[in-house]
């Protein structure tokens, strides 16, 4: 089946890092399945990101509101209790939960805002699930001062009040979208309808390194900025690379930001942690590449949750930003090659991690985040305290008190039963 | 002669454009449908765009959204359209057109799947998102050449693009009328001439326009300017508004009969 032929085969050795090829593609995944219409705008946008991407006065403007805007680099964090409490390897965290507000997303919705002012457009739309790329969006949109609509979900709308109000207050207009389970996919579906129809003046800020080429690699250009910080700040303090890199992976663009600079690096280890959910076999998961099969999902060909027949199947999560049934096409491609491991943490493991986290370090991390916490911290209990575990804390989880309380009240009733 | 290109020359003597009419298969449930579908090819369209559902259809307005996913529903998945296909095909010399997004059909095996279209008697397939950079990754799957690859064009595909796109078009060429999803309100003729005969100029098949044509009106002035005009949004949308009707097969026809008398200019 088609499924399998899509694969490359085990043991290819490939350079991960010379991807996308011209036409966008990570070996058999990524390309362009979308819409005629939409075809001439993103081979406009193709060219604008390759000509911007190696222009020094471009990068320049990123580098300065990186630096000056978004309050970077962020430091790396040897988080000291956590890891002693642990017992094992020494916790490193990436603190991408103390950019401008609050999560890596600002990284990409700058650099995008910024192609979409030298592209000349003036409105820009976004989809968004946890509410934090549409609130990065929003953010950049006021900075430039564009007209910016959000897609989201009605049931995120529900889940992640406080940034529909934030977004509002940045003078975003959110589309509350009613259609599937009302989360991040059905989000991205709306936004690309609304696109097609509003093409000519409009510019795409796409939240993940997934959609169509060029977004895929753009995307992980404009985040990789947070491993190439990270792997300087690991020299610096430990004189070496880590042993391991952790992040999440919902879409998929934190750790894509983290990976790509490491990639080349043989001794360190990568784990992408997917959301288990309820638990992978109870069918209630996010856990995309552990569980799903090769399919095209929002313009490109990846790893997606469906059905014998094609039919994408809805994800589950309790956070909202992993609660996704696709995954970035160059996170596929490295699925594949073997040269990152995936893995899942479940509902409880994560929330588990972010109390943790909160009571050792004084650090409320995002619940996304935290599921990338919950496998550093499964792994550095068998590890050598000489050992380097480091994590993409990439999110603050204010957002998430709400879901948090609505997670222990529904245990809470669960054990009266 | 194939199905197709044998429909345009004949309606051509005839001095009429072809009504192409699009049907979500199995909406609203399988039984219905397809003597629905059987009652309207009588009842005179020219070409049959069989919809095949999906989950996340997003080139689609909301009228055909709900419309594929009622068909999910009742469980209608590409197998079940393609017995659709082959009983429709018993009855009628009419094209059947294939549409579809890309997924089902690369989950049902692209192999797999002209084998069994061509044997169903489908004549062509359409699918709305995947474009001509990325259609060789399917037609390479297929042995033989029994299906068209119905290519589309969009109101922003300039003209040198269009050229190469027509250049491995077979069929005929669908034309989208405006920028929008399938439904969209706001058809402009005057931009739909422009549009075509820009599209004339770089061949000589037949072409079809579509999206956001609703009312006979509408129909006239398409085929006044182009040499098929197709109908989707307004067919499911009287679906969804008769779906309790008994008489809903009567009200599919009458409303084929009044689009197919304005596609005939005197």
């Amino acid at each position: 089946m088609s499924t399998q032929s899509a694969a490359l085969k085990t043991g290819e050795t490939v350079d991960a890092r010379a991807y996308p090829d011209a036409n966008g593609h990570f070996g058999p995944y990524g390309g362009r399945y979308v819409a005629e219409t939409l075809m001439p705008a993103l081979l406009e946008l193709e060219a604008a990101y390759h000509r911007y991407r190696d222009d020094a006065g471009f990068q320049k403007e990123f580098r300065a509101l990186l630096n000056h805007y978004a309050g970077r680099p962020t430091p790396l964090f040897y988080a000291a209790r956590l890891s002693e409490h642990l017992g094992g390897a020494k916790i490193y965290l990436k603190r991408e939960d103390l950019t401008h507000t609050g999560a890596h997303k600002i990284n990409n919705t700058l650099g995008q805002a910024l192609l979409a002012r030298y592209m000349g457009k003036k409105k820009v739309i976004a989809e968004t699930g946890a509410g934090q790329h549409g609130v990065a969006t929003a953010t950049v949109a006021a900075l430039f001062g564009m007209e910016c609509k959000v897609f989201m979900g009605t049931e995120d709308v529900r889940r992640q009040a406080p940034n529909v109000r934030r977004m509002e207050l940045l003078g975003a207009e959110v589309a509350p979208v009613s259609s599937g389970a009302g989360t991040l996919k059905d989000a991205m579906n709306e936004a690309l309808r609304y696109w097609v129809g509003a093409v000519e003046d409009t510019f795409y800020v796409i939240g993940s390194v997934a959609g169509p080429h060029p977004y895929p690699a753009m995307v992980r250009d404009f985040q990789r900025v947070i491993g190439d910080e990270a792997r300087k700040q690991v020299m610096e303090i430990a004189g070496r690379l880590p042993d391991m890199l952790v992040a999440c992976v919902g879409g998929g663009s934190n750790a894509m930001g983290l990976f790509y600079p490491f990639l080349k690096d043989e001794e360190v280890e990568i784990v992408g942690v997917e959301a288990a959910g309820a638990g992978v076999e109870t069918g209630k998961h996010a856990a995309t590449l552990g569980a799903g099969g090769v399919g095209v999902l929002h313009g490109s060909k990846s790893y997606v949750l469906q059905d014998l027949n094609g039919q994408i199947q809805e994800a589950h999560s309790i956070s909202a930003g992993l609660d996704y049934p696709g995954v970035g096409p160059e996170h596929s491609l490295l699925k594949d090659l073997k040269r990152v491991r995936y893995e899942s943490i479940d509902d409880d493991q994560a929330v588990h991690a972010f109390k943790t986290l909160c009571k050792l370090e004084g650090i409320i991390p995002a619940l996304e985040s935290s599921h990338a916490l919950a496998r550093a911290m499964m792994e550095a209990k068998d590890r050598s305290e000489d050992d380097i575990i480091l994590v993409n804390l990439s999110g603050r989880g204010d957002k998430d008190l709400s879901i948090l309380s609505d997670y222990e009240k529904a245990k809470a009733g669960e054990s009266t039963i | 002669m194939k199905r197709i290109q044998k429909k345009f020359s004949e309606l051509k003597e005839k001095g009429e454009k072809a009504l192409v009419g699009f049907v979500t298969a199995g909406d609203p449930n399988p039984e219905i449908s397809l003597q629905m579908i059987q009652a309207m090819c009588e009842a005179g369209l020219d070409v049959l765009e069989l919809g095949i559902p999906f989950s996340d259809p997003t080139a689609d307005g909301p009228v055909i959204q709900r419309s594929s996913g009622r068909a999910l529903k009742m469980g209608v998945n590409l197998k079940r359209v393609l017995e659709m296909t082959t009983e429709i095909r018993k009855g009628t010399e009419i094209p059947i057109i294939l549409f579809s997004y890309y997924n089902p059909i690369l989950t049902y095996g692209n192999e797999a799947f002209y084998r069994d279209a061509v044997q169903a008697g489908a004549d062509g397939v359409l699918i709305v998102d995947l474009p001509p950079e990325e259609s060789d990754e399917m037609t390479s799957c297929w042995a033989g050449n029994g299906l068209d690859l119905i290519r589309l064009f969009a109101p922003t595909t300039p003209a040198d693009r269009m050229r190469k796109i027509a250049e491995t078009a077979s069929g005929f060429l669908y034309l989208v009328s405006k920028t929008g999803v399938t439904g969209s309100a706001g058809l402009d003729t005057g931009d739909v001439g422009r549009h075509t005969r820009t599209l004339q100029s770089v061949t000589g098949l037949p072409i079809c326009v579509g999206f956001g044509i609703s009312t006979a009106e509408h129909v006239s002035a398409v085929a006044r300017a182009a040499d098929g005009v197709v109908i989707g949004s307004a067919f499911e949308r009287l679906i969804e508004e008769n779906i309790e009707n008994p008489d809903l097969i009567a009200v599919m026809e009458n409303r084929v009969k009044e689009y197919k008398a304005a596609t005939r200019l005197g």
